[in-house]
Parts: structure tokens; C-alpha cells; sequence
């Protein structure tokens, strides 16, 4: 394989696994937090693609515009589908939980349905990130640059807020023991909804680039990311947000690559994740970075 | 469901039938072997294949129920060991003809060509492929506890799922299986139903379904109580698998037309929906369920088409109705969260007791788990 092209497949496989790491961090706070795997991440992520779709296509909005609506709408989706269907199962049985977020992600993929319709749509392209630059022999999109150096300067936003804030610090306390920090005069409630909101802002942002990178959109389109970004979450070690951007440039690099260098395997690129999930879940279960959990009787 | 015969009836002597509990289960029986006479011969094809879906659920939630509900692994796999148990069972019952029809892309494997089994055969087979699956799957991933075993089961489903599209000359990859002999009928279905209830309502009752209730209570105390841990979890989710393979296999041969799109995580959604309606842990709550589901889902098809509401007229909305149907499952565990029967089971002790408290006399005795009949 030559070189260049060598270049290619990598660079691809890092703009993937930014978009991966984008949405893998929303898992792995909500996660951290409630211990629970929030199975409408993956339709949140496919409701910021419709939204951005709708107020560009339909209304006409500048794409920046756009953008910030579509980011801080996604983020308010999340706080509602978390009050809505977590908040009442507080204190329920976890599988309660897990049965209510399979749930609300079947009701937003079917939602999306009906009021979007099955029939998939073209995602508008915008010339400032489609634009091709030629680099010596490789051609890439600007976009292919934009997503990995926005993945990581969030990333330092995000990791400043927790660290250097009072609701970071509160998402930490809540993260580690629910009762305590509830007894230290914590807003749980509010804690927790500061962390949907934040999780689905960076899936809102994830679904903006992946619908530009692939401008096709359909209302499943979040089952399959949404899922792999997860197995991202848990490559890295679940709770951990480091972790999570790690499992993300692992997880897309390796699926390019595996792809580019073993074409007859193409037809089994998703079984893949699945595949390093369970290997990673067998030798390692709290992952690359995670801390090792110790059951309590 | 008769506790009490249990403890004091030996099956070998007759007297057991003597008894007020047995002669009723008897009747019951019989009074819906009847009802399948009748809508054997009577009921229109479209009823006839809501009545075997029915049935199937049924087998498929029950099967579900053992490892979810009784044991308490959140499995999420099911859709996976359907797969597998439909494709063996729709590949044994094709004729070479047939065979040779679908597989115009690629020949078929040579070996899977000549081998026509005939149709129990068939969905034993089909079965024993699942249960053998997940034999290979539960070694390692029933190591891992509550969400990630969910996961990681989902990821095993969705690999078989991937497999089959990607096996060409077994499975015929994407295009899927066509005209597959339509050999279930409604003796089939029901009595592979009837047989799962009670095979499960025995395996509950037996030392094996303590043990399964006990992990599912808490793992820490049943395996100080001395349950060896990991069988235990392996042979429910062995039989479940099993069930699950056989269920698929009616399902294949009544549908018959199969392709890996059908067996995608929603299928897996909707058992989930019928266990979690009818109560996690609940034998008779899975069968009322089952039937009120698949009616349910054929009964709301109006609102995928075009209605009028007296004075305007509704557009047809497809996809509408599974709208509902995920709204209701988010509002039974939102409110409703031990289901319909919760871990009750239906007995007739219990069921006589209800009418006599109501002040009436016995009414008439409902059929296996209380449906229509």
C-alpha cells in the first residue's frame, strides 16, 4: 500500500474515531453518574442531524446560527428525556431503568419516523467544511481537520468545567456517592441534569459533523454510532472521559484500518466493535483507564 | 400453577385426576384443543396466522422470561438464537427445489443442499444449534453482571446477525430465504406452547428454579447458600436459547419469507415488551401478555392507515403505531412497574377463590393462562 494512501485511510480513521469520542462522552458521564447506559444517546445524536437538517434546509438558517440553536436545543432534549424517563425510576431496580431508556429510544426512533419520515435525507453541504485541500498527493475534505481539533479542544473545555467549577465539582461528589453528596447539600436532581445537558450538547455537535461526513440521514442512523460509540465508553473505561476519547480514536482508527488493509472483511466492519467489546469485557472489564470496582456486600 | 397436587399427588397413581385442580387443567385443555378444532376449520388465514403469532410469542416470552425474569440476566440476545433457530429449521424443511430457486446468486453449500429433515426434526435441530450457541456464548460472557451483560449479549446477537448476511452459500446472505414450506399450523404452535408452559412451570417449581430464583434475588447469599453460580446461569440461558431457537423456527416457517433484517435488536424489543407488560417473573402474566400484545399490534394496524374521526379525516401515518406501542412500554415501567401479574402466577385455587369472594358462583373455566377460548 503505498503511502499516501496509508495517509488517507488515517486520517479518515481519526476523523472517525473524533466523532466516536464525541458521542462516547456523553455515555460515559451519564453513565458515571447513574450508572446506567443510555440507550437514547444514540437518538439524541440522530435528532441534532434532523434538527441541524430542518433549520438549514427548511428555514433557511445561517449554518453557524444553526449550529448554536441545534447544540443547545439537543442539550434541552436530553434534560427533558431525562426527567421525563430516569428521574420517576430513581430509585427503581436498575433493570427498571434500562427497560425505560430501550424505551425512550424506541418512542424517539419511531417519533422520528412520523414526523420526519423513513425515506432517508440529503444533509446540505456547506462549502466551507466540504472544501477539498490538497496536501502533496492526499486530497482531504477541511472538514477531516475541523473534527479531531474540535474533539480535543472540547475535550479541555469540558474536562476544565468538572475539574474548576462548582457543578463539576458537584458532578464528581454525585458520581462518586449519590447519598452522601446528597446529605452534603448537593442539588442531585439538578447535578444530573447539568450532565444530560452537557452530554447531549457534545452528541449534538458529533451528529452536526457525522451528518456532514456522511450526508446521508435516516431516523436509525444513531442506533449503529450510538452503540459503537458505547463499546468506545467501555474500551476506554466507563466514567472515565479521557477513556472515552481514547476507546473513540481506537475504535474508528482500528475499523479504517482493519477495512483498508483486509478488504474482504468489509462485510463484518460492525461485528467488529462487538468483537473488541467482548475481548476488552473479558481481559479487562473496567476497561483502559477505568478503576478497578470492588463489589460491596 | 397446582401447587397443592404437587405435594401430595405421586404422578404414578391415578388418583391425582380426582381432584378438583387437575380435572379443571384437564378441562381447560381440552376446551382449547376444541377452540383450535374450530378455528382450524372455521377461522379466515389472516386469524389463523394471528392466532400461531400468538402462540409463538407466547413460547418466545416465556423463553425470554426464564433468563430475564426467573434468573435475572439481562439478556438482550434473544433476536440472535431466533436467527439461528429459524434459518436451520427453514433450511432442513426446504426441498431441493426450492433450494435451488432461492440460491441463484451463489450455489448452496453441497452438503446443506441434499439434507431435508422433516419438520420436528427440523425445529429440534433448530434449538439444539441455539442452545449450543449460547452454551459457546454464556461460557464467557455470563461472567459479566447487569448492563454490560446486556450489552455484550446484544453485541452477540447483532455478530450472528452480521454472520448470516455475510454467509453467502449457507444463508443466502442478504436476500434472505423464500418460500419456505409453510409447515406450522396451529396444532404445532400451540402444542409446542402448551408443552413450553409446562415444562417451565416444572423447571420453576424444581430445586434447578429455586436455585435460578435465589440468583436472581442476590448472587452474594445464593452462592454462600452453596448454588454453584455460573451453571446455574448457564443452563437457563442454555434452555432459554433453546426455547428461543425453537420459537424462531415456528416463526420462520409461518412467515415464510426470512432475512437478517427481521431478526434486527427490535424483534428482541418487542419479547421485552411482552415479559416486562406481563411481569418480570411471571409465567401466566408472559402468556396474557403475549396474546394481548400480538392482537394488540394487528388490532392498532388502523392507525397506520388512513381513518376518519366522525367529522375529519386522519391521514395514514405509518409507523404510528409503534409509536404506541414504545409509549406504552415506557408508561408500564414508568407507573406500572411490576407488570400486569408482577410475580404472581394463576392458579386455580385462587382464581375460584376471586369469583367466590365476588359473591357469584365458579364461572367458566378460562383456558391456559386465562385467554380466550
Amino acid at each position: 500500500m503505498a503511502f499516501d494512501v496509508f495517509l488517507q485511510h488515517l486520517t479518515n480513521g481519526i476523523s472517525l474515531g473524533s466523532l466516536y469520542a464525541l458521542v462516547a462522552i456523553g455515555y460515559t458521564m451519564v453513565y458515571g453518574i447513574l450508572r446506567l447506559i443510555n440507550f437514547a444517546h444514540g437518538d439524541i445524536f440522530m435528532m441534532a442531524t434532523y434538527f441541524t437538517f430542518y433549520s438549514i434546509v427548511i428555514f433557511g438558517v445561517p449554518w453557524y446560527a444553526a449550529f448554536l440553536a441545534v447544540i443547545v436545543v439537543t442539550g434541552a432534549l436530553g434534560v427533558i428525556l431525562e426527567a421525563s424517563a430516569y428521574r420517576p425510576l430513581r430509585d427503581a431496580p436498575r433493570i427498571s431503568i434500562m427497560i425505560s431508556a430501550i424505551g425512550a429510544s424506541f418512542l424517539l426512533e419511531n417519533l422520528a419516523i412520523v414526523i420526519f419520515g423513513g425515506r432517508p435525507k440529503a444533509f446540505p453541504a456547506l462549502d466551507f467544511f466540504t472544501e477539498v485541500i490538497k496536501l502533496g498527493t492526499v486530497s482531504i475534505q477541511r472538514l477531516t481537520f475541523i473534527i479531531p481539533v474540535m474533539t480535543l479542544v472540547l475535550l479541555y473545555v469540558l474536562l476544565y468545567l468538572i475539574n474548576n467549577t462548582k457543578s463539576g465539582m458537584a458532578m464528581r461528589a454525585v458520581s462518586k456517592d449519590f447519598e452522601t453528596s446528597r446529605l452534603m447539600g448537593i442539588d442531585v436532581n439538578r447535578t444530573i441534569s447539568v450532565t444530560f445537558f452537557l452530554g447531549s450538547m457534545l452528541a449534538a455537535v458529533g451528529g452536526i459533523m457525522w451528518g456532514m461526513k456522511f450526508p446521508q440521514i435516516q431516523p436509525l442512523m444513531g442506533v449503529m454510532p450510538g452503540v459503537k460509540c458505547f463499546i468506545a465508553a467501555v474500551i476506554g473505561g466507563i466514567g472515565n472521559i479521557q477513556g472515552a476519547v481514547l476507546g473513540g480514536f481506537i475504535l474508528g482508527l482500528v475499523e479504517i484500518l482493519l477495512i483498508a488493509f483486509l478488504p474482504d472483511l468489509t462485510g463484518y466492519r460492525d461485528a467488529f466493535a462487538f468483537i473488541l467489546l467482548i475481548i476488552v469485557l473479558l481481559f479487562r472489564p473496567t476497561g483502559i483507564m477505568g478503576e478497578k470496582i470492588a463489589e460491596k456486600v | 400453577m397446582n401447587n397443592n397436587t404437587q405435594k401430595q399427588s405421586p404422578l404414578i397413581r391415578l388418583d391425582w385426576i380426582k381432584e378438583r385442580n387437575p380435572k379443571l387443567t384437564i378441562i381447560s385443555l381440552l376446551l382449547l384443543g376444541i377452540f383450535l378444532y374450530i378455528a382450524d376449520n372455521r377461522f379466515d388465514a389472516y386469524q389463523v396466522r394471528v392466532l400461531n403469532l400468538c402462540a409463538i410469542y407466547t413460547v418466545l416470552g416465556l423463553s425470554m422470561n426464564l433468563i430475564n425474569g426467573f434468573t435475572g440476566l439481562f439478556s438482550l440476545g434473544h433476536a440472535g438464537f431466533m436467527a439461528i433457530g429459524a434459518y436451520t429449521c427453514a433450511l432442513l424443511t426446504m426441498p431441493v427445489a426450492v433450494k435451488d430457486q432461492n440460491f441463484f446468486l451463489e450455489p448452496i453449500n453441497e452438503v446443506l443442499r441434499t439434507i431435508v429433515l422433516p419438520y420436528p426434526a427440523a425445529l429440534l435441530v433448530g434449538g439444539i444449534f441455539a442452545a449450543l450457541m449460547a452454551f459457546l456464548i454464556g461460557a464467557p460472557v455470563l461472567r459479566l453482571k447487569g448492563d454490560y451483560l446486556g450489552i455484550a449479549t446484544l453485541g452477540f446477537a447483532e455478530i450472528i446477525r452480521i454472520v448470516i448476511t455475510n454467509l453467502q452459500t449457507i444463508t443466502n446472505g442478504a436476500l434472505g430465504l423464500k418460500s419456505i414450506p409453510a409447515k406450522t399450523n396451529l396444532w404445532w404452535s400451540y402444542g409446542i406452547a402448551v408443552f413450553t408452559t409446562v415444562f417451565l412451570v416444572w423447571l420453576i417449581n424444581s430445586s434447578y428454579g429455586r436455585a435460578f430464583k435465589a440468583i436472581r434475588e442476590d448472587e452474594i447469599a445464593a452462592e454462600a447458600m452453596g448454588i454453584n453460580l455460573f451453571k446455574h446461569k448457564v443452563l437457563s440461558f442454555v434452555i432459554g436459547a433453546f426455547f428461543a431457537g425453537v420459537g424462531g423456527g415456528l416463526l420462520g416457517n409461518l412467515l415464510g419469507a426470512i432475512n437478517p433484517l427481521l431478526f434486527r435488536f427490535t424483534l428482541t424489543f418487542n419479547i421485552l415488551l411482552i415479559i416486562v407488560l406481563g411481569g418480570m417473573g411471571s409465567i401466566t402474566g408472559t402468556i396474557i401478555s403475549a396474546f394481548i400484545v400480538t392482537i394488540g399490534q394487528e388490532a392498532l394496524r388502523f392507525l397506520d392507515q388512513p381513518f376518519s374521526l366522525g367529522f375529519i379525516q386522519v391521514p395514514g401515518i405509518s409507523g404510528l403505531r409503534m409509536v404506541v406501542f414504545s409509549a406504552l412500554l415506557m408508561l408500564v415501567v414508568l407507573f406500572f412497574r411490576r407488570g400486569l401479574m408482577g410475580t404472581n402466577e394463576f392458579s386455580w385455587d385462587s382464581f375460584i377463590g376471586f369469583f367466590k369472594n365476588l359473591g357469584k358462583g365458579p364461572g367458566k373455566p378460562l383456558s391456559k393462562g386465562g385467554t380466550e377460548s
